[in-house]
């Protein structure tokens, strides 16, 4: 009697609290229901979160301890496009196309699982797209900022010389981040079109076959590339 | 108790609970627009002081966490994996407290460093 309560209770994952407490004591695995990839790609995740929080922790470090005025961010990323200076008008472009390939990353996520080729195919080709755009602006400003602006990771002429350091440091990382994830868009957009998640076709890499889980996971990553600039945005460009 | 109306479960379901509608979707990605907007909004209309700040983190937290949500479908993930990814970030708020203790001291060790070479160095710069 009680072993076949104990039979059928490892068999059902129970919800809330309960379930974090079975799931964390349960044998072999933690994460249930999980496939192993999508639990990688957040333990990476949050490793990367470590990353970008030490570098904004150590922005807000410099920053407070900086003697010289810190450059006003809304005046340094303004942009006149004939009239009077637009304040952090590229910085908000950005933000808006980052948020629309965020977008579409999600609706490729849901489609992928619907099993709907074509539209998942367009959908990260898309992403892709507006990332890439993202990147392109980003050189953008960062030619400007180097080239007009005179901006030196030792120094600038608007103040503070740590001003440099983070910008080129922070948004230095986050544009590799973006590039990366932009090289791995086209890469799976190319795997879709081919039907290489339809047919399982072993990876070049990993020889494991294709899924379209793998479109989740690299969904997570471009949303937390994304998430990542939230904070960016907010404490570098706002501040 | 128990749903035991639903009988044995397989463990593995993640297809099923992945078909989400996809008008939660739009509303969240329209929602970050607006919200991004709002923000932005703060520094157009130059929104300054303590009001500034807070909107800025108020807007921020609220993007984060819908993203975070939604797009990253935590709120259909199980309690296991969700604590695993949300707590541990809770200790960067150490390193803030220590890097503000830190920027702190190294202000006011500059201030006195750059104050002496002001007021006692200048006056007599031939000194030595």
């Amino acid at each position: 009697m009680s072993t076949e309560t104990m039979a059928s209770d490892s068999l059902e994952l129970k919800p809330g609290m309960a379930g974090f407490f079975d799931d964390w004591s349960s044998d072999q695995r933690a994460f249930k229901g999980v496939p192993w990839g999508k639990a990688m790609m957040w333990i990476f995740l949050v490793s990367d979160t470590f990353i970008f929080g030490c570098f904004l922790a150590s922005y807000m470090t410099v920053r407070m301890s900086a003697l010289e005025p810190w450059p006003s961010a809304s005046e340094v990323f303004a942009l006149s496009f004939g009239g009077a200076p637009i304040p952090l008008i590229l910085i908000a472009i950005m933000t808006f196309v980052l948020i629309t390939s965020s977008g579409t990353m999600a609706l490729a996520v849901n489609y992928g699982y619907r099993k709907n080729k074509w539209v998942t195919f367009w959908l990260l080709f898309a992403t892709a797209l507006l990332g890439a755009t993202f990147v392109g602006m980003q050189v953008f400003e960062w030619s400007k900022l180097i080239l007009e602006e005179g901006v030196r990771p030792w120094g600038n002429p608007m103040g503070a010389a740590q001003f440099g350091s983070v910008f080129f440091m922070v948004t230095g990382f986050h544009g590799f981040h973006v590039s990366i994830g932009v090289i791995f868009l086209f890469i799976f957009s190319y795997k879709v079109a081919r039907g290489h998640l339809d047919n399982q076709t072993p990876g070049w890499f990993t020889k494991r076959g294709g899924n379209y889980e793998e479109i989740e996971i690299l969904g997570l990553y471009w949303h937390f590339v994304d998430l990542v600039w939230v904070f960016i945005f907010a404490f570098f460009y706002l501040w | 108790m128990d749903h035991t109306a639903e009988g044995h479960e397989p463990v593995v379901r993640e297809e099923e609970a992945i078909q989400h509608p996809l008008g939660v979707y739009f509303k969240i990605w329209i929602l970050l627009f607006v919200l991004s907007a709002m923000s932005y909004a703060v520094d157009y209309y130059q929104v300054q002081g303590y009001m500034r700040w807070f909107l800025i983190l108020f807007f921020m937290v609220l993007k984060a966490g819908l993203i975070i949500a939604v797009f990253m479908h935590m709120v259909w993930e199980r309690l296991a994996m969700v604590y695993f990814i949300l707590l541990p970030p809770v200790l960067l708020l150490t390193l803030v407290a220590i890097g503000s203790l830190e920027a702190d001291w190294t202000f006011f060790q500059r201030g006195v460093y750059f104050l002496k070479e002001l007021i006692i160095v200048a006056p007599t710069a031939p000194h030595h």
